[in-house]
């Protein structure tokens, strides 16, 4: 089996041997060193100190990869509305397929979906394979893993991508477990290797650090990528590509779930769960003023938040207020305006991915956390903005 | 009815960070707990317990050390746990790890409900829950959000879906992930902390499990791979633009569209 062997003779120094691993997995222990079952197999210590850690492959997997061809996409819906996500992993898909120099495939699992498979014609797919049974109108797990399943025995593609969607991250580990291969989740970038192999790469061990990952000796390689991660390919005016119905044996759609309700949910949604923030600071003038602000949070589909002087005012509501004394937010991106980016603000939102600061006063606080700092007056750019959106 | 909850011991400090100039990694002392996704597992299970008599055992799989976890789990009411280790079992990936789990949840008494947390914060892959169950061949449902009813045969729980929320009923045994946020977890009790200080871990090793092939488990196990770890590329942007107020809309504008947001 595959290990890291230890060459404990070309230990000199025991604490630095030990230290190299940052997930304290080895020990020094009978006068050993010694790696313990917390090993992760980052390979770091391989790296850092080859001549004391070597890195001994196991056998080598018995997969024959000619066997495998094609990248799918699995097509992420609820009641066959294509979730946005899907486009995008087409446009990844027909990326790397043009690079091995095989197709893309689509697999549509759901019920009534004809139509809306017609549509994915326009993006450039090779293949869709349509499962559309009146079983799979609701997502349960047994029959869509067996739909997959299906697909993969018949279709055998290299690489299958699937949405790091709400029903994406409980299907996609599913049918990996069933064929006892990888799944990388959340994948930021991906590439594929001449000989198929995929290059994966995500954030691991916590976030700040990224990991690269393959899946040498199994396939199908499975990754998830979330949304917006990858760009949406242009729409074809005309078709191309064909749609295949597939059969599937009704035992096999049975389900241990039942679908007793579907609610919609309100859309009460707190500033915490926005993508988008605007945020109003002391630098509004009116309460009327505030249209502006909302004006652009609607453009951009956000939310609205605040500052604390604006609430003591009464022109925002307590819910909306950003910092220490109101909420912590972590949004993929914040426009402030008009704030001067007090501790106690800053506190409540330095975690966001991408922050806007718009300020007259090119010496405001929020600069020193702003990755655009923008210096100018709010009531000149702001209008401007909204136009140009 | 009896409850398994899956449980792990993560790092106390989740930022990890790579020194750019040596390249090593950093991570700011080595302190440990449990996941906390898993405490709400955990009060899940207390909650089914509180209202029809139950028994919970917590699993875990890991070092020596995350017999710690367990003990938590115990000051929190749970009856018995069980830790997964052996050094065959180092390095295993998302599949390795789920597998090895499945093979000792069938070395502990028979389940009626699986309980795991929505995902590790390590980890952050939320996959090794649906894993479990495929391997053990029962249901499972990921994002519960809310147990209705639970009884002798079925459990009726609220699946958190984007837009919507599914009421669904599934048979007993099964597998569910609930969010963070279903039940407020309670404290670890003091009392508790005396009266388990003497209660057994069961530890499970390879040798224990009906899979004898040790290429099952581990890095052997593990289709996947880490080829190579590094800092992220993007370092943090500063910039700071001055100009009219017309070049300045238009230029945040654009910046919006190339990040997509537009």
């Amino acid at each position: 089996m595959a290990f890291i062997r230890v060459h404990q003779k070309n230990v000199k120094n025991v604490e630095e041997a030990i230290k190299v691993c940052p997930f304290n997995a080895i020990e020094f222990k009978d006068d050993q060193i010694e790696i313990t079952s917390a090993c992760k197999m980052c390979n770091i210590c391989t790296k850092k100190m080859p001549d004391i850690y070597e890195f001994v492959e196991g056998k080598k997997g018995k997969v024959n990869k000619d066997k495998w061809k094609g990248i799918a996409v699995y097509v992420d819906h609820v009641e066959g509305n294509i979730h946005p996500v899907t486009y995008e992993l087409i446009g990844k898909a027909k990326k790397m397929a043009k690079k091995i120099n095989q197709p893309v495939y689509c697999l549509f699992i759901g019920s009534n979906i004809k139509h809306k498979a017609e549509n994915l014609l326009h993006y450039g797919v090779d293949e869709i394979f349509v499962y559309d049974k009146e079983e799979l109108y609701d997502f349960r797990i047994e029959p869509y893993t067996a739909a997959f399943e299906n697909f993969i025995n018949k279709v055998k593609p290299t690489i299958i991508l699937v949405g790091g969607t709400t029903v994406g991250r409980s299907l996609a580990p599913r049918v990996a477990a069933r064929f006892r291969t990888g799944l990388t989740a959340d994948c930021t970038i991906l590439d594929v290797k001449e000989n198929t192999d995929l290059d994966q790469i995500r954030p691991a061990f916590g976030g700040n650090i990224m990991a690269h990952i393959h899946t040498p000796n199994h396939r199908p390689q499975f990754a998830t990528v979330r949304y917006k991660i990858f760009d949406t390919p242009e729409k074809n005016k005309t078709k191309s590509g064909k749609i295949t119905k597939c059969k599937i044996n009704k035992n096999k759609l049975i389900s241990k779930i039942k679908v007793l309700e579907i609610k919609k949910k309100e859309k009460v949604r707190s500033i915490e769960e926005a993508d988008i923030i605007v945020v109003a600071g002391n630098g509004i003038k009116k309460e009327k003023d505030l249209e502006m602000i909302n004006q652009l949070a609607d453009k951009l589909g956000g939310m609205v938040a605040s500052t604390r002087p604006l609430i003591e005012a009464g022109w925002t509501d307590a819910r909306q207020q950003i910092g220490l004394s109101g909420r912590t937010v972590k949004p993929k991106l914040i426009i402030t305006c008009g704030v001067s980016g007090s501790i106690q603000f800053v506190a409540g939102m330095n975690n966001s991915e991408n922050i806007f600061a718009i300020n007259d006063n090119p010496k405001a606080q929020i600069f020193d956390v702003a990755n655009y700092g923008v210096v100018g007056d709010l009531y000149e750019i702001i209008p401007e903005l909204i136009k140009k959106l | 009815m009896n409850i398994i909850v899956c449980i792990k011991q993560v790092p106390g400090t989740s930022e990890v960070e790579i020194d750019e100039t040596t390249g090593n990694l950093i991570r700011e002392g080595i302190d440990t707990k449990m996941n906390p996704y898993d405490l709400y597992a955990i009060e899940t299970a207390m909650k089914i317990k509180e209202k029809n008599s139950a028994n919970i055992n917590v699993i875990s799989m890991g070092p020596p050390q995350a017999n710690d976890v367990i003990k938590e789990a115990y000051m929190m009411g749970v009856d018995d746990g069980y830790l997964l280790t052996d050094k065959k079992f180092a390095g295993a990936d998302v599949l390795a790890t789920s597998y090895a789990l499945s093979q000792g949840i069938k070395k502990m008494d028979n389940f009626d409900l699986i309980i795991c947390g929505k995902m590790t914060t390590d980890g952050d892959t939320a996959q090794v829950g649906p894993e479990i169950a495929e391997f053990l061949d029962i249901p499972h449902v990921a994002n519960v959000k809310k147990i209705i009813d639970i009884n002798s045969t079925s459990i009726t729980v609220e699946m958190d879906m984007p837009e919507t929320v599914e009421i669904q009923e599934v048979e007993l045994p099964c597998l569910i992930t609930v969010e963070k946020d279903i039940y407020q977890p309670r404290l670890p009790s003091f009392k508790l902390k005396l009266a388990t200080a003497k209660r057994k871990i069961k530890n499970i090793s390879f040798n224990d499990l009906d899979d004898d092939n040790p290429e099952n488990f581990g890095l052997d196990g593990s289709p996947t791979q880490v080829l190579d770890v590094f800092p992220p590329k993007s370092n943090r942007i500063n910039e700071k633009w001055e100009g009219t107020g017309k070049e300045l809309g238009e230029r945040i504008s654009n910046k919006l569209k190339i990040l997509k947001f537009v």
